[in-house]
């Protein structure tokens, strides 16, 4: 199982709850907006500490509240891509991208500075700064800047969520294509009933 | 153009003012982290007693200083005992002074910028391989710069201005606690002293327009990428 999942937490006066089991492939995460989707994949990513439960990715315990266990983000090799790109602001787009590479270990590392900026096709924007972007070139920076910290898995929140039509077709062939290439296993939130029938493996309902 | 006595004035106000504003500038961050990202009991008293010297009359906050840093003040004592430091009608008593005048303007600066990071940053960086001390360094602390930065500068421009609590506290004492504003002061009780006290205005004058100039310029340089300014 790529993603063993069993966490809760309360938030103000309600509990986010989710349990699941997802094989390897992109599994998604589909529920309306406001159901605590992205607290889920905060938990997942060691962001938001759960009350109670575990989480295990790729057969690696990396939170366990009774065992005491709960690995901190930064050694969870979590290839986070967020709903609004979250560049950071006072760096250009390369220093966005070096950004992860330089804090993963070499041999962790599986991809070239040079292969993400191919795969992504963002070549002209290396010198550029995050407000100069447009949506979509700022989502593939994001992707690859994810891409290029060695992650064992990758987590979506909406990536797609603030893009126009036409950025959203050409985002969703990158993200099939990280899919299909990559063989990265893929936790994906969206909201978007079509866009979960064409890009997921696995489907888990959240209500 | 000026005399060798004005030099001296203005020499003794720019070592104060910096002084006041290097060893304020730890202490103002500090307090502008824990009163922006802290959450304790007794966090609205800290608030209030780091913005007392605003609003207490300067008179009384110089009061305050001399029995806790006089000779016999239990500061005083300690800090002559630890570091050999003393601040009575010293040069370090009116640096002092004058940092305590600056640092609630230091702090709101501070605690302003450090509110405005976006802390999903730090989330974010985190989840790149950054463990907490580096996201602050790589993130936070650039991110917070312009307001560090217009902090410092505002500190010492008010460091270069501070009066009451500087006569107050360490007197009126050439060349060692007589800084601009003191020796304005000081001139205008002579006759016939307009022209020094013309020129010693002047200077104060292009000092602190010089200072405002600087924290532009270089706020604007460190947040070429945020568009963040001073002015």
């Amino acid at each position: 199982m790529s993603f063993e999942i069993d966490v809760s937490r309360r938030l103000g006066d309600r509990i986010i709850a989710c349990a699941f089991q997802a094989p390897a492939g992109l599994t998604a995460l589909f529920g309306p907006s406001g159901a605590g989707k992205t607290s889920v994949l905060n938990m997942i990513a060691g962001l938001l500490k759960p009350d109670t439960g575990t989480v295990r990715v790729a057969g690696e315990t990396l939170t366990d509240i009774a065992a005491g266990a709960d690995v901190p983000p930064e050694r969870r090799r979590a290839g986070y891509i967020f709903q609004d790109g979250r560049l950071f602001p006072h760096m250009s787009v390369r220093r966005n991208l070096r950004y992860g590479e330089k804090l993963a270990r070499p041999e962790h590392r599986w991809m070239t500075m040079g292969d993400a900026v191919d795969f992504l096709g963002i070549a002209s924007l290396l010198d550029r700064w995050p407000r100069t972007l447009s949506g979509g070139e700022a989502q593939r920076v994001a992707i690859g800047r994810a891409l290029l910290s060695a992650p064992r898995f990758l987590l979506m929140d909406e990536p797609l969520s603030s893009l126009d039509a036409a950025r959203r077709a050409e985002i969703l062939v990158v993200i099939e294509r990280i899919r299909d290439e990559l063989k990265l296993p893929i936790l994906y939130v969206s909201h978007d009933r079509a866009e979960v029938d064409r890009l997921a493996d696995t489907i888990v309902p959240i209500e | 153009m000026l005399s060798p006595e004005e030099w001296e004035i203005v020499r003794l106000s720019l070592k104060v003012s910096l002084v006041a504003v290097a060893g304020a500038l730890p202490v103002a961050f500090a307090l502008a982290w824990v009163l922006a990202r802290g959450r304790f009991p007794g966090k609205l008293l800290l608030d209030a007693l780091v913005h007392l010297p605003l609003v207490l009359p300067p008179v009384v906050t110089g009061w305050l200083l001399l029995l806790a840093f006089g000779a016999n003040g239990p500061a005083g004592r300690w800090f002559a005992q630890t570091f050999d430091i003393t601040f009575m009608f010293r040069w370090t008593g009116a640096a002092l002074a004058a940092a305590v005048m600056a640092l609630p303007l230091m702090v709101r600066a501070m605690r302003l910028s450090i509110e405005a990071v976006d802390r999903r940053l730090e989330g974010a960086a985190r989840t790149l391989g950054a463990g907490p001390w580096r996201s602050f360094a790589t993130i936070t602390l650039p991110l917070a710069t312009p307001g560090v930065v217009a902090g410092a500068i505002l500190g010492f421009a008010r460091s270069l201005g501070e009066f009451g609590a500087t006569i107050t506290f360490v007197s009126n004492i050439p060349g060692e606690t007589r800084t601009l504003p003191i020796a304005i002061y000081s001139a205008l009780q002579v006759p016939g002293s307009d022209a020094v006290v013309t020129r010693l205005a002047i200077i104060a004058v292009v000092l602190s327009l010089l200072a405002l100039v600087a924290s532009e310029a270089l706020a604007r340089r460190i947040g070429r990428g945020t568009g963040s300014h001073v002015l």
